[in-house]
């Protein structure tokens, strides 16, 4: 079989194992208890952390924006979330056209 | 509030979930990826059941990576993993809000290999507006749409079907992290506002020490200062 195919079949089984493990703790605990709690906040740490590193530390493209024009951006989709009544699409598209308008002007 | 049940309101709902943002997202942020395993020399079909397996982007992005720059399949597929270890904790927060018990383990295996970031926030978020026993219904419909949006996207991205101005694209690829952002901002609960806190406090440390595995740190130490903390609130309050 072609190495390529080895290479995209091994991550999807190496991320599986993952997904599995998390089945098989979870038929382990106690939903109520402590060691569920714990690991729901390391849940909402980890996506925390990866959502901040997209924004503030981001590999991709975005990185040939500056810090301050993406945080511009984040700053109006928070206010254009809040102030039009809780739409993530309000916000999303105030924050996402934000950035690609600084990003004309400033290029 | 009344609750929503019923199946054709519930998989309405998570269509209309669904078509307001994430399937969008998803669609475009898979096209970047589908570009990317067009030029690294991988075949379509490769490239779409990279996305329907590993099914989290940034163990994608991984692979891809190190396999344009010539690693090995071991290195690769640890590197892809490690990128993608977030579904552990993820799949054991997300089945007992889902559903208490019930389900069979092969059940439980399909639901998580579904499970994606978008999935869980999303869900995590509107359960609570879903009746109880119509929330694997909920759940099913949603993933099952963006999954089928983000292979959609992996494909039109890899044959270079849609060009679109490099600021448009800038734009778009900032709407993925935007639309997370927004979604969690209204998390209830003390122990888990405190434990994305830290986590954005951790996250930009950790990735400068130990940057395969700084989602890892970042979830630990984030997590356990999120629980401990709201304790200690707990007691002196």
């Amino acid at each position: 079989m072609d190495r390529l195919w080895w290479i995209v079949l091994g991550c999807g089984a190496a991320t599986f194992l993952w997904r599995g493990l998390g089945v098989v703790v979870v038929r382990r605990i106690d939903p109520q208890g402590a060691v569920f709690r714990w690991i729901t906040c390391v849940s909402y740490a980890m996506v925390a952390g990866l959502i901040f590193r997209m924004i503030v530390l981001p590999e991709s493209d975005l990185a040939s924006v500056p810090l301050a024009q993406r945080i511009a951006a984040v700053a109006l989709a928070f206010a254009a979330y809040f102030l039009l009544g809780r739409r993530l699409v309000a916000g999303v598209l105030a924050g996402s056209l934000t950035l690609s308008a600084l990003a004309y002007w400033f290029t | 509030m009344s609750l929503i049940g019923g199946s054709s309101q519930v998989v309405r709902k998570a269509v209309v979930d669904a078509l307001s943002l994430p399937a969008f997202i998803l669609f475009f942020t898979m096209m970047g990826f589908g570009s990317l395993m067009q030029q690294a020399g991988f075949d379509a079909l490769m490239a779409a059941v990279a996305t329907l397996t590993i099914w989290g982007l940034p163990g994608q992005l991984a692979m891809v990576e190190l396999t344009v720059t010539g690693q090995g399949l071991i290195a690769i597929v640890v590197a892809c993993s490690l990128a993608n270890a977030r579904f552990m904790p993820m799949v054991v927060s997300f089945v007992p809000a889902m559903a208490r018990g019930g389900a069979s383990v092969w059940r439980q295996l399909l639901d998580a290999q579904m499970l994606s970031i978008n999935s869980w926030a999303v869900c995590m978020r509107e359960f609570p507006r879903v009746e109880a026993q119509w929330r694997p219904l909920y759940y099913r419909t949603f993933a099952g749409f963006i999954l089928g949006a983000a292979v959609l996207g992996t494909l039109l991205g890899y044959y270079g079907a849609v060009i679109l101005p490099a600021v448009i694209v800038l734009g778009l690829i900032f709407t993925s992290p935007l639309f997370f952002a927004l979604v969690l901002a209204t998390t209830p609960g003390r122990a888990e506002r405190l434990s994305m806190l830290a986590g954005c406090a951790i996250v930009p440390v950790a990735g400068h020490f130990y940057p395969s595995i700084d989602l890892l740190i970042t979830g630990v130490v984030g997590g356990t200062v999120g629980f401990v903390g709201a304790r200690f609130w707990q007691t002196d309050g």
